[in-house]
């Protein structure tokens, strides 16, 4: 038993050495860390020798192996004994256990690794955090002393600003205050000066007189002989006349002076005109070009405008007329350059937007551009849509009232025609006009027929097309199923569309369509009818116009024709009637709308 | 090329070219020595009773009087009758001022005190007084044309200006005008408008018309010294107006509104400014070049000789002088603008930079030329018949400027000759320069031959 348990024990540490050795070689080359548990957990061999030495001896095999069993089997592993009274040890038991252990124990040292490293992180992180929480801690400190600083500094210019305003203040105060003192020091000064003058003014009377009085002896004229004029005239005397004359001449001087003046101006205002003429027409004709030009588009306001200019330019000629009086035409002349720059100006605008928009990029500009005209143009035509339904429910209710009241009116014609000559042939005139309709409506109910078979033969497309959509769908939604599911999918498909009556199929498909195709369809029935409607109304527009004058010639063949017509013409003369009014309503509806 | 006359005697600035451009006439103590303009040969000598204080020609170049103010005495001389004379004696009302009419045949005294202004005849014996004219820088005027007078007058302490017609000395108008105290009046040169500026204490310059109506009232601002001084442009479309804040304004005679403002700040900075600045050179090379009797390249151009200016790049600091601020009657702001006789420049000197001479273009209204020099500017004066300006400085020198360029000559007369005052000859041919006892005659391009 010793020996087998020595074996074992020799067998369990070699193979342990095996064991750790075959881990290594086989972990090695598949991470790092592993090798290094491998390299730390190197010296742990020795010392679990040594430990195990120390707990089993070859006398106390059985207590150990008694007391390892008690310990696996209360770990949960397999007992190491073959049988359950504990007599034979089971090898195989013993190795399994072993090797569990020493997974176990590998497990339990790799997950201590990677605590220990997580714990490294996590102490890191830590660190990390703690010294950005210093760092920001600092930072919220300085930034803090920085708002207490700047609050400082806020308030020191407050302060300041609060001083200056009282210094301003107070400047102006001064200001005021010198003004004062200047317009007071002013006043003084002139009264002093008043004073002063009248003073002066006294003394120098007052020397006057004296001077005259004394009879100034002195004062004279020592002349040889005098002298003739410089224009050889003598000095004529003072009278009244030479007063008026001299008014004259001055008010003459005067006059010529405002007369050069004047003239000055109107050369000058001759030479603005003329400027302005010339301006006038450059820009006219630069803007008439422009209008010429197909690629550039024109706002109808500007078009407007340019009628305007060209109304001006035809003006022009009147405008010499007013060459000396230019109030009258004033406004007018300023209003339209106002118009005419308002338009050079638009234009070059627009054409430094087009620079512009050349530079920035011009394909997005144009896809804009299109989008823009996309949505007008749907715009349009869901407006045709609606003034195409409004007419076709007035026709559908004259239609209506068409029907309704027949016999009504064929009574009433009838006694009519027996009464009354005159009528009768007024009769006999609408008679014809009805043939004329009539053949109008028949020939609108062929057209209308055929927009029908059209629309039949688009309906069945549409259904075709339908049809195969869906098949394609179905198919596609089903590609990525189950192939069982794919079947019965593809079988009830098949089973309801075959099932389904093909009238009914094709009634919801067409309710369907309808609600699809609303747009196509409408158009196409407004352009039929207008179609329609304008050639018939053209046509018998102009057969009025041209009976209703050679009337009298042409009454009586027609008389003959509707006669003959008649027996056989008279019930559907009045369908045509009926329809024709609703025809005429119809179009006036359009025409209004 | 620029050529000398030589030097002649003429006390205190009396020297005066007559009208037509054919004499010249200078006071010498208690002599009148009129001479040719082209030979400077003595043609007649007139000796007064006193030392000659006013010399001035009349119209027609016949006559010339000398005023004698402190003897209160006018002597008046006729050039075709050296045997005339006239004598005018004002007694002891005194004398202060003198002037010939337009006509030429009548003299205006102004007696002491402007007690009155008497209008001495040399047709007739008639004596004609006019009453309170106001003592005042500029108090009469006559038009262009010489037709009329225009006078400022107080009384009871109210500016008023008469209106006379010097045919016959009648007055034509009499109106109050809006001023606290005028101190000048101006025709404008057709004749027809008036201006009216108020003294210094305010800024305000009046319009009016021939027939007395109020045209315009100008203030540019309140509570400043006011005008310096004014001047119209030969056409009589701009009406200059200097102030004492150092600006010049225009007014335009549509509207009698301000069309510009020119300021004279001491900081030149716009680059387009021409700045010639005046710089010493060595003087050997001026004397070579200006040798007398002048060489014989006298074809070439004026301005082709040397100058002494330097044309300095703007920004530049022009040397300014701050005046007392407690004394009456500072050197500051505008006190001398004159337009060009073709109307296209217009000079000014702002009295705080005296050393300046700013020429605008009229047509671009705005600085064209910036003259500095090393002395203050003495006076300046536009050729009457182009746009070419003489101007001294009170040294031995004229400067001359034209749109061509600029420069400086040097009188080359021995001794000292400090040019202090200038005048053109009617012709514009030349020049005469005036120290404080001496005149010599400056030729301009070919004129100098005639001399020889």
């Amino acid at each position: 038993m010793g020996d087998w348990s020595s074996v074992t024990v020799a067998e369990l540490s070699s193979d342990n050495n095996i064991t750790w050795c075959t881990s290594a070689r086989n972990m090695s080359p598949s991470s790092l860390s592993v090798s290094q548990v491998q390299n730390s957990t190197l010296p742990l061999p020795k010392s679990m020798h040594s430990f195990f030495s120390a707990f089993c001896t070859e006398e106390n095999i059985e207590q150990s192996l008694s007391y390892l069993n008690k310990e696996l089997t209360t770990l949960g592993f397999p007992s190491l004994y073959a049988d359950s009274r504990g007599k034979e040890l089971s090898i195989v038991s013993v190795l399994n256990c072993m090797n569990e252990l020493l997974l176990l124990q590998r497990k339990t040292l790799r997950a201590q690794e990677e605590t220990e490293t997580q714990h490294l992180k996590l102490g890191s992180d830590m660190d990390h955090l703690q010294n950005c929480y210093i760092k920001l801690k600092e930072q919220l400190e300085s930034s803090r002393r920085e708002t207490v600083g700047l609050q400082e500094r806020d308030r020191q210019l407050q302060c300041k600003n609060r001083n200056l305003h009282q210094l301003l203040k107070n400047e102006k105060d001064e200001i005021q205050k010198l003004q004062n003192i200047v317009a007071s020091r002013a006043s003084q000064y002139n009264h002093d000066m008043k004073r002063k003058e009248r003073e002066y003014n006294k003394l120098k009377e007052r020397f006057h007189q004296l001077l005259m009085n004394k009879k100034d002896k002195k004062m004279a004229m020592d002349i040889l002989n005098y002298v003739g004029r410089i224009d050889g005239k003598r000095g004529a005397w003072r009278t009244g006349k030479t007063e008026a004359k001299n008014e004259e001449e001055m008010f003459k001087t005067l006059l010529n002076e405002y007369e050069q003046r004047q003239k000055q101006l109107l050369i000058e205002n001759a030479e603005l005109k003329k400027l302005l003429q010339q301006m006038k027409k450059e820009i006219i004709s630069l803007l008439s070009s422009q209008k010429q030009m197909p690629k550039e588009k024109i706002e109808d306001s500007s078009g407007l405008v340019l009628s305007d200019l060209e109304e001006d330019s035809g003006e022009a000629n009147k405008e010499n007329m007013w060459e000396l009086s230019c109030e009258t035409v004033r406004e007018q002349l300023a209003n339209s350059i106002r118009k005419q720059w308002r338009m050079l100006k638009n234009h070059v605008e627009s054409l430094d937007n087009q620079v512009s928009h050349v530079y920035s990029g011009s394909l997005s500009d144009k896809d804009t551009i299109s989008r823009h005209e996309h949505e007008l143009e749907v715009e349009g035509l869901q407006l045709e849509i609606q003034q195409c339904k409004e007419m076709i429910k007035t026709q559908q209710q004259l239609l209506q009232q068409q029907l309704t009241s027949p016999c009504d009116d064929d009574t009433n014609m009838l006694l009519q025609d027996c009464y009354l000559l005159e009528e009768k042939e007024r009769l006999k005139e609408e008679w014809r006009l009805f043939r004329e309709q009539k053949k109008n409506f028949e020939r609108e109910r062929k057209s209308f027929t055929e927009a029908a078979i059209r629309l039949g033969l688009e309906r069945k497309a549409f259904e075709e097309d339908r049809g195969v959509w869906l098949k394609q769908q179905f198919l596609n939604m089903t590609s990525d199923q189950n192939k069982a599911d794919r079947m019965k999918a593809q079988n009830a498909f098949l089973g309801s569309s075959e099932s389904d009556n093909p009238l009914t199929n094709v009634r919801s498909l067409q309710k369907k369509s309808n609600h699809l195709f609303n747009v196509p369809k409408f158009s196409d029935v407004y352009q039929t009818t207008q179609h329609i409607l304008e050639s018939s109304l053209s046509t018998f527009l102009d057969k009025t116009h041209e009976d209703q004058k050679p009337s009298q010639i042409k009454r009586e063949p027609l008389m003959l024709q509707i006669k003959e017509a008649s027996p056989l013409a008279e019930d559907n003369g009045n369908n045509v009637h009926g329809l024709l009014s609703a025809d005429l309503c119809t179009e006036h509806i359009i025409n209004s709308s | 090329m620029v050529n000398f006359s030589e030097l002649f005697k003429a006390s205190s600035h009396l020297c005066r070219f007559s009208p037509d451009g054919k004499y010249l006439a200078s006071g010498v103590q208690y002599r009148l020595v009129i001479r040719d303009v082209n030979t400077l040969e003595i043609l007649q000598l007139f000796t007064c009773l006193d030392q000659i204080q006013h010399i001035e020609w009349s119209s027609d170049s016949l006559f010339i009087f000398c005023a004698m103010y402190k003897r209160g005495i006018v002597q008046v001389w006729s050039l075709e009758q050296p045997d005339w004379h006239c004598k005018i004696d004002e007694g002891s009302a005194g004398l202060v001022a003198s002037s010939w009419s337009p006509d030429g045949r009548h003299i205006l005294n102004t007696t002491e005190f402007h007690l009155r202004i008497t209008v001495w005849s040399l047709c007739t014996k008639s004596v004609s007084y006019i009453k309170y004219p106001k003592a005042c820088q500029q108090g009469v005027a006559f038009t262009k044309d010489g037709r009329y007078l225009a006078l400022v007058e107080r009384r009871d302490c109210k500016d008023y200006i008469s209106l006379f017609v010097c045919s016959n000395w009648q007055l034509l108008r009499h109106f109050e005008t809006e001023t606290q105290d005028a101190v000048g009046i101006d025709w404008a040169p057709n004749g027809c408008v008036l201006a009216v500026w108020d003294s210094c204490l305010e800024y305000k310059v009046l319009l009016y018309t021939l027939d007395g109506r109020l045209l315009s009232t100008y203030k540019a601002y309140e509570w400043s010294l006011g005008v310096k001084s004014l001047t119209w442009s030969p056409s009589s479309q701009f009406l200059a107006i200097g102030s004492y804040d150092g600006k010049v304004r225009i007014l335009n005679h549509v509207t009698w509104t301000k069309i510009a403002e020119f300021d004279h700040p001491t900081n030149v900075t716009n680059s387009k400014t021409v700045v010639y600045n005046e710089v010493e050179k060595a003087p050997a090379v001026n004397l070579e070049k200006l040798t007398f009797p002048p060489n014989q390249r006298m074809a070439n151009a004026l301005f082709s000789i040397k100058t002494k200016y330097d044309v300095v790049q703007a920004p530049i600091s022009l040397h300014h002088v701050k005046p007392p601020a407690d004394r009456a009657n500072p050197r500051i702001g505008v006190g001398m603008l004159a337009f060009s006789s073709d109307n296209s420049f217009l000079a000014t000197r702002n009295d705080n930079l005296p050393n300046a001479v700013w020429i605008w273009d009229v047509q671009k209204m705005k600085l064209c030329v910036v003259l500095e020099h090393l002395g203050p500017v003495q006076l300046f004066q536009w050729d009457p018949h182009q746009s070419r300006l003489a101007l001294c400085t009170g040294n031995n020198k004229v400067y001359l400027w034209s749109s061509a360029g600029c420069t400086s000559v040097q009188v080359p007369i021995e001794g000292d000759f400090k040019v202090t005052w200038l005048s053109w000859h009617p012709s514009g041919d030349f020049l005469i320069l005036l120290s404080k006892d001496n005149f010599c005659l400056c030729y301009l391009e070919g004129e100098g031959e005639a001399v020889k």
